[in-house]
């Protein structure tokens, strides 16, 4: 298969995630390091500094701020490349440390229900998976409900998961309401007196009502059960995503009351900046980030890290 | 937070004068707001870069036509840079090889490739009637082959069986020897999602390539995609070779931008559009769409045409001038109604501005149509020239004759004489707190979302259309004088 999986050795999750930002931000800090040697901060360089962040999807506000927050300290005054990385990368993280929180199992909910949801495509099933996985590692009984019903052969990979973690996934055929999926899996996953339950939903596009409704009655449903139900709504953000990242965030936390994002696939070319405005916008908490396919791919986010990554820093 | 380009680009000329030729000055200044529009749109900033400095070059000097304001024209221009820039050829998969034509489908995982991979074979099927082999090659995935058959069963179209431990390449080798042994016409080769700064991986693909020759290369990337769209295609294009680009989750509300960096980076057209969950909902691509949507306007440019095309300017400013004056009488309401029927009807005209689906369904809902605009014109024309210019005159026995003379009923007559009155009183009121930007505060400045809408149906549903203030820098015409009237409801 691919050279990765041959590879036997293990890199840290540091390594990787700066090795996916480095290889990504490549652009930026090098970028920000064609523009200056040593240099006069001026407004030309600015505006240049303001698109090298939009181009790591920051987006135009933040990338603004950002720039007027070093142009307010350093202006007319002779920078180096690795000053202004280091003030952004500062800055940045300034912005991130309080929305990296990891994804916390309250043992006295039994089970701690945690819901997944996301547009299509985002990995949701696969973050639930190396989720299950790891938490099963810590010896806690985990149980994967299958929620999704509604795309081809999405519950065989979920159950394929579950096989690879040794955990139970509830399923029922495709094309079954989710809503009566979920309520019936809490009422198994309490019996069984899990830990924690899992529960997977089908990739929607926020702005399909009926799609989000549906959504809707899944936590209506559950709550008829466990009122506090479920613990943790968690939003999967494809890492690629551009601006429409704010949309998303806004409707599904209006909808299902989001209570933080999982960022996957920042193993990639994409720069995952979005995050950035996404923390000043929200303030959610940014529980973990998937870098690689493998289980242990999704790490806690770790806001240092993510900036210095994202500026080319070791 | 940005709302919609014409806004911005209303308020950059709201201090020019509306005639003449664009100067350096104006546009320069009106290219920061385009610059800003398509990177909120998540358009690549080198091709924003080199989009901005070929539109500069093109709109200075230009002439702006008489029935437009500079703001306008300057979309105008964008707009069709865009689409060139899009292209404006539509192309579909180019089947000109020997059968069995191996189709590759290559992008980052969660892009949307088994989904389109099903569609793309459907539509080859069942319009181009083509019989066409299906095989994942994603052995990476869980489920991942079994979710291409259970498409394939959906649609009736074949898969490759399955088998153990093959490599991606091993499959695609066996894909084409059963696509040349059993006589099928097109085989499409579904891989597995990968990031295109993965050596191996990247290098499995053209090793898949090289063995197969696709016809075909085709990268499926998602419409809501942010600036990585470019770093993706342009590596995608440069190790493998693509052919087109299939744009997928085109029905979600992403501006889309992500469609112009890839076609500007790779030259390669965009094939088809996904636009939903089931089969068939696979388009092609329309530029002209996705312009609008990449300036988040919806179909404004259109708009303008049409208005251009249909509004008699005189007519709209006699109208305007006597509106100023609080002069509006049923002859002037007649006179709108008739341009409204005239571009299409609501629903035409309704149709063309961004974000309104919503609305239309709810005007829908509440029996806001066509129809009740022709009425209200009959109740008008069954007036004589004088109750026309006097609505007071209208007594009992007046408003009878009038009822039986449309076929309607004194109830409609009295609901349209109100809402005339409600009309004359809104524009005396514009003409006081200064004409145009009062006007866009009353009627364009909020379209209230639809939950927020004034009267349910059956009630005397008051529908507050986009003025000029808002929408449209002063549309010509149209927005101009008084916007819409405040049309009836059905009974």
């Amino acid at each position: 298969m691919s050279a990765e999986q041959q590879e036997p050795e293990r890199r840290g999750w540091f390594q990787r995630l700066k090795s996916g930002l480095s290889r990504t931000s490549d652009k930026l800090a090098g970028g920000i390091t064609a523009l200056f040697t040593k240099r006069k901060l001026d407004t030309k360089t600015l505006q240049q500094l303001e698109d090298l962040l939009i181009a790591s999807d920051l987006g135009v506000a933040t990338a603004a701020k950002l720039t007027a927050n070093l142009a307010h300290e350093k202006f007319d005054k002779e920078v180096t490349d690795e000053e202004v990385r280091e003030a952004f990368a500062a800055d940045i993280a300034r912005i991130l440390e309080p929305v990296a929180r990891t994804l916390k199992i309250d043992g006295a909910n039994r089970p701690h229900v945690v819901l997944v949801c996301g547009v299509n495509g985002s990995g949701k099933t696969t973050t639930i998976g190396k989720l299950a996985q790891q938490w099963k590692a810590e010896g806690k009984t985990v149980w994967l409900a299958a929620g999704d019903t509604f795309r081809a052969a999405a519950i065989e990979q979920l159950q394929v998961w579950g096989e690879r973690a040794g955990v139970p996934v509830i399923a029922r055929p495709q094309g079954s309401d989710p809503a009566a999926l979920a309520f019936d899996s809490l009422s198994q996953a309490r019996e069984a007196g899990a830990d924690v339950l899992v529960i997977d939903t089908a990739g929607r596009l926020q702005n399909r009502a009926e799609l989000m409704d549906e959504l809707a009655k899944i936590v209506r449903v559950i709550k008829k059960q466990v009122p506090d139900a479920p613990h943790d709504c968690l939003l999967v953000l494809d890492g690629t995503v551009g601006q429409n990242a704010h949309n998303q965030v806004k409707v599904f936390r209006k909808m299902v009351n989001v209570s933080g994002l999982i960022v996957t696939k920042l193993d990639g070319s994409a720069r995952g900046g979005v995050v950035v405005a996404l923390a000043e916008d929200f303030a959610l908490p940014v529980h973990a980030v998937g870098v690689g396919e493998q289980p242990d791919d999704l790490r806690p986010f770790e806001a240092r890290a993510f900036a210095r990554g994202l500026m080319g820093l070791e | 937070m940005f709302e919609s380009l014409s806004d911005r680009l209303g308020e950059v000329f709201d201090r020019l004068k509306r005639r003449g030729a664009l100067k350096e000055g104006d546009v320069a200044a009106a290219m920061r707001e385009v610059r800003i529009a398509l990177l909120e749109a998540d358009v690549a900033l080198d091709v924003v870069k080199g989009f901005i400095d070929k539109v500069t070059e093109r709109a200075i000097g230009e002439e702006v036509t008489r029935s437009v304001t500079p703001g306008q024209q300057v979309i105008k221009i964008v707009h069709d840079n865009l689409i060139e820039m899009l292209g404006s050829d539509s192309a579909w998969i180019e089947l000109n090889a020997v059968p069995p034509v191996p189709i590759l489908m290559v992008g980052l995982q969660g892009g949307g490739k088994t989904t389109s991979t099903a569609k793309i074979a459907a539509r080859l099927t069942n319009r181009d009637k083509k019989k066409v082999l299906m095989a994942s090659l994603d052995v990476t995935r869980p489920a991942a082959r079994e979710q291409l058959r259970v498409l394939g069963e959906q649609t009736g179209v074949a898969t490759l069986p399955m088998a153990q431990g093959e490599t991606a390449l091993s499959i695609a080798k066996r894909a084409m020897a059963a696509g040349r042994l059993q006589g099928y016409d097109v085989v499409m080769l579904d891989t597995a999602g990968r990031v295109s700064i993965d050596q191996g991986l990247m290098d499995e693909v053209r090793q898949i390539r090289d063995a197969v020759n696709p016809a075909e290369t085709l990268l499926v990337a998602d419409a809501m995609t942010g600036q990585d769209a470019v770093t993706t295609a342009r590596n995608f294009h440069d190790r493998i070779g693509l052919t087109g680009i299939v744009l997928t989750r085109m029905d979600g509300d992403a501006r889309g931008g992500a469609a112009l960096s890839m076609r500007a980076v790779t030259g390669v057209p965009i094939k088809a559009v996904g636009t939903g969950e089931k089969i068939d909902a696979l388009e092609d691509f329309h530029p002209e769409r996705v312009a609008g949507r990449i300036l988040g306007m919806g179909d404004v440019v259109g708009l303008v045409e049409k208005a251009a095309e249909t509004i008699e300017i005189e007519e709209a400013e006699r109208l305007a001038a006597k509106m100023q004056k609080g002069q509006f009488d049923l002859d002037d309401m007649l006179s709108q109604l008739q341009q409204v029927a005239k571009m299409g009807g609501l629903g035409g005209l309704m149709g063309m501005l961004p974000g309104i689906g919503k609305l239309k369904k709810q005007m829908d809902g509440a029996g806001v149509d066509d129809k009740s605009i022709k009425r209200q014109a009959a109740i008008i024309q069954s007036m004589t020239k004088k109750e026309r210019k006097n609505p007071k005159l209208l007594n009992a026995s007046r408003k009878r004759r009038v009822a039986g003379g449309s076929g309607t009923t004194p109830q409609e007559i009295n609901r349209l004489l109100k809402q005339h009155m409600e009309m004359g009183r809104m524009m005396k009121q514009m003409g006081k707190m200064g004409g145009m930007k009062g006007l866009g505060a009353l009627l364009g400045g909020g379209m209230p979302p639809p939950r927020e809408m004034p009267g349910g149906p059956g009630q005397n549903a008051q529908l507050p259309l986009p003025g000029s203030g808002g929408g449209f820098p002063g549309l010509p015409g149209l927005g101009r004088p008084g916007g819409f009237p405040r049309f009836p409801t059905k009974r």
